[in-house]
């Protein structure tokens, strides 16, 4: 017998595998996949494993952001910067152009968080998407972590919680009828930490808000907001320059940055690493407004 | 640092949700925003004490009726393992949960209450694991200081779970006496139980011996998406992808490609990060052949000397997971097994099994919702297929109603042929 240990791989390899063969598995079944891109850590991993699990082919499906038109520019130049290297189409579905076709309202805390989910629909309408991949973790969030990894949404993209598809051993069910579709979380498996324990491991460049830099902020409801043109500073706030870097990224409106000194990728970790706090408790305004805010975003057809 | 999938299988009473909320605390891995969302809501509600089940119970149904309805997957790790818990409801409404949960862990973990003793639903969750062929049990007696920390109480627990276990052909088995509570026993040895000698539960997870669990020597490659770049680069590339099921592989075996039964041998394994000198489970590769075979998604590559059966006629114990059509001799389903998929009719149901007393029931016509039973399945075209015992991979399969999609059944081959 040869010595077991030698046919041992690591819990990162582990999770690779799992990830590409969720990829392979989508492509393999629908027509028209998508994948959701949008400069953030998590789907920057993703799209990697995308390139792995396809090589030395292209990656053989579009890339589509939902862009609110609050987003940080380094995110949307890397975005862009990302995509020519890969050479894979990129769809933007626009909630600016959305608000001028008056298919959605411009919400009166301006926070256009809630209202890229009827944009996101028209576009998988539009382009009849039948598979969208997501970055989504289940270590995020509570109602993320019941949800499957091929998640199943009917003809107006919603989620029912208590009616999901028992998802046994690695054999997903991707059965649909015309209009409906699957999201689909190659990542749901890993954790925060994973992710950069990822990203260091394949040396991913990521646009330079996760890393610490001097920004001028305001303090609200414990977190740090950076003034922007798309954040609209109350009258009582004072703004104050703090080091400060980005846990997640999503809107300017909506996402909170953290007080850190960690420039490099191994910095990241270990402060990762001892937080006690969750990434999305610490930077995201838009979980906050109920016990159950991200079921109910979802429920309507949200990532 | 290695990934170990455990199942949890117990109620609220039996404290499981304090159980996982412990272990999740004591290694770093609860956050202080989600322990003060608990503590509020706790506290909202009423709550003697801060009710860690809402920790799991993520969905607002859930909450709302203060009952756990699906898995749940939560996540901790240690200097030594990644640990994947999936925790699933433990009631016999949620036998379906528990199968799910259980298809891909490495070690389930059962709950009893010390001073209820085995009870049915703790014999219905071994049934279970030994049904889904989880390697490893362990037996956590909890509340033992509910029972004054007394050995002969906890002795008695495990002897009567290992004599009820042997019956199942169960994996390896472990019992430890724990208080999730207190903390006893659970990430260090208890000084209150000083007669116990074994490790604590977080200890033996670290360090229970999963890598020989694998089955490494039925080679088993199940195809699942063909690369053909066809770009100037890679004029002729052609490259086999998919997840090794079982099996090493190395350049220069010769393999056996089903259904067609043609011969080959591997030029190479490759991934982007190059080529490796050996795949095993459960790394995700591309198999190159010396040969141009007509291969496609849903093919297997073997051994020409150790091939699963291509059969058709499947006997399989199936578990039901519909609550609205039951399943009945004569019916018509989707089968997907694998990368392959098929159709199949419904030939025998041979017993339904009571899951509490084992008991066969040869008379019985159909299988509702949660109900388990020995059933004969003919396909449409042939499954490349082992018996689970041996590989839970090519053994497993789920059945798939062709008018609604559902995902109805999992089936679990005992003979193909």
């Amino acid at each position: 017998m040869v010595a077991a240990p030698a046919y041992r791989v690591s819990h990162l390899e582990a999770l690779e595998a799992e990830s590409i063969f969720v990829l392979r598995e989508v492509i393999a079944e629908f027509a028209r996949p998508v994948l959701l891109f949008s400069g953030g850590k998590d789907s920057i991993v993703m799209l990697r494993l995308a390139e792995k699990a396809f090589w030395p082919a292209p990656i053989p499906i579009p890339v589509m952001h939902v862009d609110t038109g609050h987003n940080f520019a380094e995110v949307l130049a890397f975005r862009d910067q990302r995509v020519d290297e890969l050479s894979v189409p990129l769809v933007v579905a626009s909630v600016s152009e959305a608000l001028d076709a008056g298919l959605v309202h411009e919400p009166a805390d301006g926070s256009r968080n809630r209202i890229q989910t009827p944009v996101l629909l028209a576009a998988v309408e539009k382009y009849r998407f039948d598979a969208l991949f997501g970055g989504a973790r289940r270590d995020e969030e509570k109602a993320r972590a019941k949800e499957r990894v091929f998640s199943f949404r009917d003809e107006f993209g919603q989620w029912d919680p208590k009616n999901q598809r028992p998802e046994l051993w690695a054999l997903y069910n991707g059965r649909i009828h015309p209009g409906e579709s699957i999201r689909v979380f190659p990542l749901s498996n890993w954790t925060e930490l994973d992710v950069w324990h990822y990203i260091a491991r394949e040396g991913l460049a990521l646009p330079s808000i996760y890393y610490a830099h001097d920004r001028e902020v305001v303090q609200r409801d414990g977190m740090l907001y950076a003034v922007h043109e798309f954040f609209r500073t109350r009258p009582h706030e004072r703004p104050f320059v703090a080091r400060v870097r980005y846990r997640t990224v999503g809107d300017a409106s909506c996402t909170a940055a953290v007080r850190s000194t960690a420039d490099t990728v191994a910095k990241v970790i270990e402060e990762v690493a001892a937080t006690r706090i969750t990434e999305r408790g610490a930077t995201r305004g838009d979980d906050r407004v109920s016990e159950a805010a991200m079921e109910d975003r979802k429920r309507e057809g949200y990532f | 640092m290695d990934l170990l999938r455990f199942a949890t299988a117990g109620s609220v009473d039996d404290g499981k949700s304090t159980l996982i909320g412990r272990l999740l605390y004591d290694t770093k891995s609860l956050f202080d925003d989600q322990l003060a969302a608990v503590e509020a809501v706790s506290a909202a509600r009423g709550d003697e004490y801060t009710n860690l089940a809402l920790l799991t119970d993520g969905l607002r149904a859930e909450r709302e009726q203060g009952i756990t309805i699906d898995v749940a997957y939560r996540y901790f790790a240690t200097p030594r393992r990644k640990f994947i818990i999936a925790d699933t409801p433990g009631h016999i409404q949620y036998t379906r949960n528990m199968v799910t949960g259980s298809s891909t862990a490495d070690l389930a973990l059962i709950l009893v209450d010390a001073r209820k003793a085995l009870v049915e639903q703790s014999r219905r969750h071994a049934f279970l694991c030994s049904l889904l062929r989880v390697p490893h049990l362990v037996l956590c007696v909890n509340k033992m200081d509910l029972v004054g920390w007394s050995q002969s109480v906890f002795e008695e627990i495990a002897d009567e779970f290992a004599s009820f276990a042997a019956k199942l052909e169960a994996p390896d088995l472990t019992a430890i006496p724990v208080s999730a509570l207190h903390g006893d026993n659970i990430v260090s040895r208890s000084a209150n139980m000083p007669w116990y000698e074994g490790q604590s539960l977080l200890h033996h997870l670290e360090r229970v011996h999963i890598a020989s669990d694998r089955n490494l020597v039925d080679v088993r490659f199940p195809v699942q998406y063909v690369i053909r770049p066809q770009s100037t680069r890679y004029p002729d590339y052609r490259g086999y992808a998919g997840q090794v099921a079982s099996g090493i592989l190395k350049p220069g075996d010769e393999v056996m490609v089903l259904p067609s039964g043609f011969t080959s041998r591997i030029a190479s394994i490759e991934t982007a990060d190059g080529p490796v000198p050996q795949a095993f489970p459960p790394m995700s590769v591309t198999i190159r052949l010396t040969d141009e075979l007509d291969i496609s998604r849903g093919d297997l590559i073997c051994r020409p000397n150790n091939a699963p059966a291509a059969a058709q006629d499947i006997d399989a114990m199936v578990c039901w997971m519909d609550e609205t059509r039951p399943l009945a001799v004569g019916g018509r389903y989707a089968i997907k097994h694998t990368t392959r998929s098929a159709r199949a009719i419904v030939r025998d149901l041979q017993y339904r099994l009571d899951i509490n007393t084992l008991h066969r029931d040869e008379h019985a016509t159909g299988l509702a919702l949660n109900e388990i039973g020995r059933v004969r399945l003919r396909t449409t075209i042939p499954l490349l297929a082992d018996e689970y015992r041996r590989n839970r991979t090519t053994g497993g399969f789920v059945v798939i109603d062709e008018t609604t999609n559902r995902t109805v059944g999992a089936g679990m081959i005992l003979e193909a042929a």
